[in-house]
């Protein structure tokens, strides 16, 4: 069974995002890109799927500007057998993706498509569950435990409640959540290793999908700050203020 | 614009997100509801009253028990070909809903809107909200989930709306419900509550966020979050995640125990309209957004405080 796993290329989470003075969007110019900490979930859930036997092979793609490879390689030093990276340095929505995923999908015929639930850039959430629609396919959302057992995969969901398990039949589509395991960090022969493994490049007219965004960004702004307050003394300052405000009197 | 907005109930209870969504979507056009479930005939009697409601779409079937995206978003799509707009509140089911509809339709989502700008045109949280971005969507309907903390509740009452009875598709068997693990609290709904009282790493143990956490929210009526890393940590289970990718909270008073604010985690808690944080480091960054701080050892603060108030 192939797994296929798409990563994306996004501002590193630890940067602080800025919103550039002219409200076209947030700067990313010369700030450091890493691969979205969800779709890292997603290549180490492959990976241990292959290492465990279950899977054959593991595929990672990626949808973006040319330096989505680097991504891929990350990908592929985690132990992803090879790549691909649709080429656009247009922004593609979450509907343009998964149809993108889906002519992938249709190629590669994989038994499981594994993403991270969301991209901490766009904070969508869409992509995984728009790609089980366009395949007419099951979908495991927010997955904190995945087993695969013959021709059906178990996903434990983290939800509002608490947790919520799911058996679907493959091929399926899984979307991670934070708890499903901790990705590891490449090693440096890895990623030497990864440097030779295969990566094929494509353009999205390639699968003959129309990437014309649907949503219009009309402007992006910096929202309300708030203003710190102040530290108080003791605990006897925080009650009192605290009944001005109406608690616990 | 005639819109329908997803029922989120549990237990033949209304969820308050989904009062929130019947506000965003009266500001598009007339509201019909759909109530899928299993035994919802009480659930939908309930939604037939929410202030504002034209007509009650009831799809009371097995198969809709446990709200499975593969059986629900065939039976909305189905239901938009008389609908111009499909709202969901941005909950667990919405999220797992919402882009398998959209997608359906061919249609472009716009996910956890903050407020309506026009007939097409919404802003929406990017950058766990360290931006917030105006979209205008150039499809024929619309998808939407939509940020419950962002839009005032309906009324629960005072409306009249019929109930007509509907079914969808036949089940393809592609998924089955196998269990849940839901913890019962006697406590307020965390997205909905008043107060909450959020525990991080500081706590250091399981044991330890109980017993210090705990008290005070009984103390407060409080719900009870926690940050990423108490939950990663194994301190408190899941569903208290309070951040970017966990709920998103937007209570009268949050106090923030022992969490040092990441970005992530002040992406789901900075719309409180008080915060409180009690930290043992100064330069904690929750103290740049915290209103009211204290700084010190938690584990004889929060005794203290639960004692005095």
């Amino acid at each position: 069974m192939k797994v296929l796993v798409p990563v994306k290329r996004v501002l590193d989470y630890n940067i602080n995002p800025r919103v550039k003075s002219d409200g076209s969007g947030v700067d990313l110019a010369n700030m450091k890109m890493s691969m979205n900490p969800f779709d890292e979930i997603a290549v180490e859930e492959a990976v241990r799927l292959r290492e465990k036997g279950v899977a054959s092979e593991v595929i990672a793609v990626s949808i973006g500007p040319a330096k989505a490879q680097d991504t891929l390689r990350t990908a592929l030093a985690m132990g992803a057998d090879r790549a691909i990276l649709i080429v656009t340095d247009a922004e593609v929505e979450p509907l343009a993706v998964a149809k993108l995923l889906k002519a992938i999908a249709d190629e590669e015929q994989p038994g499981l498509v594994i993403l991270g639930k969301q991209a901490i850039d766009d904070d969508s959430n869409q992509t995984g569950q728009m790609l089980a629609a366009l395949m007419g396919r099951p979908q495991g959302t927010f997955a904190s435990v995945v087993s695969v057992s013959g021709d059906k995969v178990e996903v434990t969901r983290e939800v509002d409640g608490g947790l919520e398990t799911v058996s679907l039949s493959l091929p399926a589509i899984v979307t991670t959540d934070l708890r499903l395991n901790e990705p590891r960090y490449a090693s440096l022969p890895n990623i030497m290793k990864a440097r030779s493994k295969p990566l094929a490049q494509k353009t999205p007219a390639d699968y003959g999908v129309d990437i014309t965004p649907r949503l219009v960004t009309v402007k992006v702004s910096e929202p309300p700050k708030r203003k710190a307050g102040v530290i108080l003394p003791d605990v006897d300052a925080l009650v009192a203020r605290l009944k001005e405000l109406g608690v616990g009197a | 614009m005639k819109t329908l907005v997803w029922v989120e109930h549990e237990h033949g209870q209304i969820k308050d997100a989904t009062l929130s969504t019947v506000t965003a979507a009266a500001q598009l056009g007339p509201v019909n509801l759909l109530v899928a479930g299993s035994g919802v005939s009480a659930v939908a009697d309930a939604a037939a009253v929410i202030a504002g409601v034209e007509q009650v779409l009831t799809a009371d079937d097995a198969a809709y028990a446990h709200a499975l995206p593969e059986t629900v978003a065939p039976l909305v799509v189905q239901l938009m070909a008389d609908h111009d707009a499909f709202l969901a509140p941005a909950t667990s089911n919405g999220k797992n809903i919402a882009p398998r509809v959209a997608a359906l339709l061919d249609v472009m989502q716009v996910s956890e809107i903050l407020s309506v700008e026009g007939p097409d045109t919404f802003t929406r949280p990017i950058y766990a909200g360290n931006a917030i971005a105006t979209v205008k969507s150039t499809d024929v309907k619309l998808v939407l989930t939509v940020r419950a903390t962002a839009f005032a509740k309906a009324a629960a009452q005072g409306g009249s709306g019929k109930i007509a009875a509907v079914s969808g598709p036949r089940d393809e068997g592609l998924s089955a419900f196998v269990r849940a693990d839901i913890a019962q609290s006697a406590r307020p709904e965390l997205t909905s509550a008043k107060v909450v009282i959020s525990g991080g790493r500081a706590l250091g143990s399981a044991e330890k966020f109980v017993q210090i956490i705990e008290p005070l929210a009984d103390k407060l009526r409080a719900a009870v979050g926690a940050s990423r890393a108490a939950v990663d940590a194994g301190f408190a289970p899941n569903d208290y995640q309070v951040g970017q990718t966990g709920k998103i909270v937007a209570p009268e008073l949050y106090i923030a125990i022992g969490i040092s604010g990441a970005i992530q985690h002040l992406a789901g808690m900075k719309d409180a309209k008080t915060i409180v944080a009690i930290n043992t480091d100064p330069d904690a960054p929750i103290f740049q957004v915290a209103d009211l701080g204290l700084v010190g050892d938690l584990f004889a603060l929060v005794p203290e405080l639960t004692s005095k108030l």
